[in-house]
């Protein structure tokens, strides 16, 4: 008889007795399968320390990361998104924001705040890939048009942190309308010689990228970030083969020209202070 | 002819139609009356039919192979067309056509999406789908206009910009964004009719404008029928449902404050009598331009910019404030 014969069947510790993480102490790296606490993988600007794979974070995350010592000032926090088409599909549209504001801690797919960046006066607007795949509804285009009008006022430079699958189509027509509404108050913000930096995260796609997140005067991304007009599975049903290794992706979209440079998250805040530092020195001079 | 499915009613009728012309034309019995009892028959159907169309029944109208499409309403409305190609930096992109017009003595620059009349010229065309330099291409003969003090007309007609690997490497998205940009602030009236498919962002990317009309057998949306049912449904069946949902005829768009108005088809849609059609939109756009024309430049942008500005649904909450 074997010595490792199992006596008996199933498992004989208690449930009282069983131990457990807690959930939300341990994460599992989605690129690299290495499991990390998440206190690591915060003080770590929520990449994994050991593939550096940038996991997606939330607009409050950024916030915290780029404003001076975390602080900063929420702007336009009341409008949020109503069912005005009384959409239906296999769910409602109510019922979808119902849930994305029981899911979420934020109004809606993106959040705008002013706030310093090395002292220098940045408004940041920023999206949550977690309220419905990030999707620019009206909310999203009025409230970049606010903040380019507040920008006007205040005059500070105004910065993107795009996240978003497209278009919300439970919008309809309203929601492809801004993809001219933001491209046209951007030519404003052009016209008052405050620069625009377009932060693209992953991913972003669509009618974002389709309109403001490509108009930065200053295109940049993360390393990894899926960033495209269609999406991969679009294009892939669309031309029957298989895409190429790295389509899509920040790196692909530097070699061809549409981004200006990737940062690791780690130097996000530095490199932010330099931008601001560049251009407030060059209006001084103007 | 081609009749749609939910034109049958009308196959038969003028099946019979022909069938008691020739019988006319064959003997000496006079069919006069038949004639003209079907005649009125086929009028009336008509009415019911065309009167109730569904959404989905005019996405399949706004695609009916009969069509016609840019260049057959720029060949109708001007007297002379120099066609100019390319985007003078990659290539010339065979679905967005655009040229140098004369409308009534009028110098237009006219750009449109252009889908090809037989199998052969829509694989030419790509089936209406423009590449980046189709955008780029288009923006270029803008920039022309601008510099010329011509107006730009805008004829919409697309399934969507390509989604494509080379799409992608020169940068689909990029194209259309900047076109947003650019014709926000183009000095000269820009005039956007949507003709037959208005389908998301390669709608858009030729379509801001002062003034934004709709032919009234089209559809324009953030996506087209089928693909929102893909998505959202997770089968390709529930497109009659979606296109309902997404609210995206003509009469919507205008009840939505989205569009300047309605532009009415023949009977039976733009098809049946294309030159009408024509001479219709040409007088339309003569209308327009002259309006148009007449303004102050920096006023026309700012109104522009504004009826774009204005566009959006939302609620406004009391919330607490959050933490500075």
């Amino acid at each position: 008889m074997g010595w490792f014969k199992r006596l008996k069947e199933g498992i004989q510790t208690a449930t009282q007795n069983k131990k457990e993480a807690p959930d939300g102490l341990w994460f599992k790296c989605k690129s690299c399968n290495e499991t990390s606490t998440n206190k690591e993988l915060k003080e770590n600007f929520f990449k994994c320390p050991f593939c550096n794979y940038h996991v997606r974070i939330g607009s409050h995350d950024y916030f915290e990361m780029i404003y001076d010592n975390g602080k900063f000032v929420d702007l336009f926090n009341n409008l949020v998104s109503k069912d005005f088409l009384d959409w239906t599909d296999l769910k409602s549209y109510s019922d979808r924001l119902t849930t994305a504001h029981e899911k979420t801690d934020v109004m809606d797919s993106i959040s705008v705040a002013y706030g310093k960046v090395n002292k220098m006066p940045l408004v940041i607007a920023a999206m949550d890939f977690s309220f419905i795949g990030g999707s620019m509804g009206s909310v999203m285009g009025e409230k970049i048009s606010m903040a380019i009008d507040y920008c006007i006022e205040v005059g500070a430079p105004f910065m993107i942190i795009s996240k978003s699958g497209g278009a919300r189509m439970m919008e309809s027509a309203f929601s492809l309308m801004q993809m001219a509404k933001t491209s046209a108050k951007l030519t404003l913000l052009a016209k008052n010689k405050l620069p625009y930096f377009s932060f693209l995260t992953d991913p972003t796609t669509g009618g974002v990228t389709a309109s403001f997140a490509m108009l930065g005067d200053i295109n940049f991304s993360e390393p990894g970030a899926l960033i495209g007009f269609a999406g991969p599975r679009v294009i892939k049903e669309t031309i029957k083969k298989d895409l190429p290794e790295g389509f899509q992706r920040s790196e692909f979209l530097v070699e061809h020209g549409f981004l200006d440079f990737i940062v690791d998250r780690k130097d996000l805040t530095n490199k932010i202070g330099e931008l601001l530092a560049f251009f407030n020195s060059a209006s001084k001079a103007s | 002819m081609v009749f749609l499915d939910f034109e049958k009613p009308l196959e038969s009728l003028f099946e019979k139609l022909d069938k008691i012309k020739q019988v006319g034309e064959d003997g000496d019995i006079d069919v006069s009356e038949m004639v003209k009892e079907i005649e009125t028959k086929i009028k009336n159907t008509q009415k019911t039919i065309y009167e109730n169309l569904t959404g989905w029944q005019k996405v399949q109208l706004s695609r009916h192979p009969e069509r016609p499409y840019s260049l057959y309403y720029v060949e109708e409305m001007t007297k002379a067309f120099t066609e100019l190609h390319g985007d003078r930096t990659f290539k010339d992109d065979k679905a967005i056509v655009g040229g140098l017009a004369n409308i009534d003595g009028m110098s237009v620059v006219i750009i449109g999406h252009q889908k090809g009349v037989n199998t052969k010229m829509r694989q030419f065309r790509n089936f209406g789908m423009a590449n980046p330099e189709g955008y780029r291409k288009a923006l270029r003969l803008m920039k022309l206009a601008e510099r010329f003090n011509i107006p730009v007309v805008s004829l919409i007609d697309t399934p969507g910009a390509f989604p494509g690997i080379e799409a992608e490497e020169r940068g689909q998205a990029e194209a259309i964004a900047r076109n947003l940009f650019e014709m926000a602030q183009l000095k000269v009236p820009i005039l956007c009719y949507v003709i037959g498919e208005g389908a998301s962002g390669g709608a858009i990317g030729i379509g801001l404008g002062d003034r934004i009309y709709m032919l009234e057998n089209t559809w324009y949306s953030v996506i087209s029928p089928e693909s929102c049912s893909s998505i959202l449904w997770r089968s390709w069946d529930h497109k009659e449902k979606a296109a309902e949902a997404l609210k995206l005829t003509a009469d919507d768009m205008y009840n939505f404050g989205i569009i300047d108005g309605i532009i009415k088809e023949p009977l039976g849609g733009a098809h049946t009598e294309p030159a009408a059609m024509a001479k219709i939109l040409k007088k339309h756009i003569k209308k327009e331009l002259a309006e148009l024309m007449d303004m102050n430049p920096q006023k026309r942008i700012d109104q522009r910019i504004k009826k774009y500005s204005k566009i959006g649904e939302f609620d406004k909450v009391k919330i607490k404030v959050s933490q500075a």
